[in-house]
């Protein structure tokens, strides 16, 4: 097992509960909107702390309360892409993904993002700014900026809601390609039943806070007609 | 009407740009502590790098005679380094302008890196960069028309102190005589043409400043 959280949050009046461990391949953290989804990426990535609990990755401690230890979100080697792409509007999208990519040769940093943005069909958009890109090409950047820094788990928080359809059926196939190429463990965040369907291995369901119920997509297709299941 | 003498012009452009660039350095790296960090004492030390604003330059400046006196450990510390008092001489001006000069570019810079959206530091953060990396590479750059709009108020600022600057530095032509003291000092002579003269000068510095600091505000990223 990759990733195990063990974790409870708390945002004011907000409570989130989350208990899983997560397969390989490609998970959709599935629910709807104010469900704690965005919240639990943030937990993960160490952008927020949990009140309660631990999440390791392959065995490395990110957070852990009782042992008050706690991984600064630059050490934990992972890779995000946020519903808003964050590009720096005053770099290039090479710059851009450059910055993730280890290693101090700023030659062989520019070489990788270069790889890196022609693995998501953006080669051509090297030397442009974000400001002379569409949503959907900011986002391709944002996606090979995740991909950079070698990352050992992938968090996607819904990065296609503000793109239109065929732009989005067009990135969620790279995205599963990406995935099954590089093999990182993979939480995808959607509220999209389409997207869920297309891209998951395995759902992870999030409800009010609660997220502690793993199943395998067959047998959420499966179960379309139980109601406690999304469909 | 005499010849005009430039030392006042040189000695305020001097004065007024080393002020800055201490400016700079203290108050961009105090706003982007204040923005970005919660520590106990943070609005104390908010105010009193306010205080220039509000106290009176002669008020600050008995302030900093105390502090950089010949009598005070600083001063004394100074003079032990320097075998010179630090009062009385220009580099006393650029600290009386410094510290007159820092709230404007505080303010202006902390208001500027809090508006940053924290987004942009998570995505970075999460690429892996933290620390003056993270500051400079993705804060500082996305404050920089704030940054610049407070850097050039604290020099128009500085290039414009009087009454903190006569204090600690006096009013010694060819010395520490800075642009303001000569127009106080050609009109004690009754001498307005040169008073005038010094103050268009200073007026039309003043003007294209303001005008610069406009146009960045204006101006999209």
């Amino acid at each position: 097992m990759s990733l195990e959280v063990d974790v409870r949050g708390r945002i004011g009046d907000f409570h989130l509960d989350a208990r899983f461990a997560l397969p390989r391949g490609l998970t959709v953290l599935f629910g709807p909107s104010g469900a704690g989804k965005t919240r639990l990426l943030r937990l993960i990535a160490g952008l927020d702390r949990p009140v309660d609990g631990s999440i390791t990755l392959d065995g490395e401690v990110f957070d852990d309360v009782a042992g008050r230890r706690h991984l600064p979100t630059h050490e934990r080697r992972i890779g995000m892409v946020f519903q808003q792409p964050y590009l720096l509007p005053h770099r290039t999208g090479q710059a851009n993904v450059a910055l993730a990519v280890r290693g101090s040769d700023r030659h062989a940093r520019r070489a990788r993002a270069d790889e890196l943005l022609g693995l998501v069909a953006a080669g051509e958009l090297a030397a442009r700014r974000p400001h002379q890109l569409s949503g959907g090409q900011r986002q391709r950047i944002a996606l090979a900026r995740a991909l950079a820094g070698d990352p050992r788990l992938l968090l996607l928080d819904e990065p296609f809601n503000a793109l239109e359809v065929p732009v989005r059926r067009r990135l969620r196939s790279m995205v599963r390609d990406l995935v099954a190429d590089s093999g990182v463990p993979t939480l995808f965040v959607t509220h999209d039943p389409d997207e869920m369907r297309e891209l998951a291995e395995h759902v992870l369901l999030a409800d009010h806070g609660d997220i502690h119920e793993l199943r395998d997509i067959e047998e959420i297709m499966a179960g379309l007609d139980d109601p406690r299941t999304p469909g | 009407m005499s010849e005009i003498d430039l030392f006042p012009l040189l000695l305020s452009l001097r004065v007024a740009t080393i002020a800055t660039l201490i400016t700079t350095v203290v108050g961009v790296g105090a706003a982007y502590a204040l923005a970005r960090f919660r520590f106990p004492g943070r609005g104390l030390i908010e105010a009193v790098a306010s205080l220039p604003i509000v106290l009176p330059p002669t008020v600050l400046g008995y302030y900093l005679l105390v502090v950089i006196g010949r009598n005070s450990p600083i001063g004394q510390a100074y003079e032990a380094v320097f075998g010179r008092p630090l009062v009385f001489t220009w580099q006393a001006a650029v600290v009386a302008a410094a510290i007159a000069s820092l709230p404007y570019c505080l303010r202006t810079a902390t208001a500027a890196i809090s508006a940053v959206d924290a987004g942009y530091e998570e995505a970075a953060r999460v690429a892996g960069l933290h620390g003056t990396r993270l500051a400079f590479t993705v804060t500082l750059p996305l404050a920089a028309r704030g940054i610049i709009a407070g850097i050039s108020l604290a020099f128009a600022r500085a290039l414009g102190d009087f009454g903190t600057t006569i204090m600690v530095a006096g009013n010694i032509p060819g010395r520490t005589q800075t642009m303001p003291i000569a127009v106080y000092d050609r009109v004690q002579a009754f001498d307005y043409t040169t008073a005038g003269l010094l103050a268009g000068v200073l007026s039309v510095v003043a003007i294209v400043v303001l005008l610069g600091v406009r146009r960045l505000e204006r101006s999209a990223l």
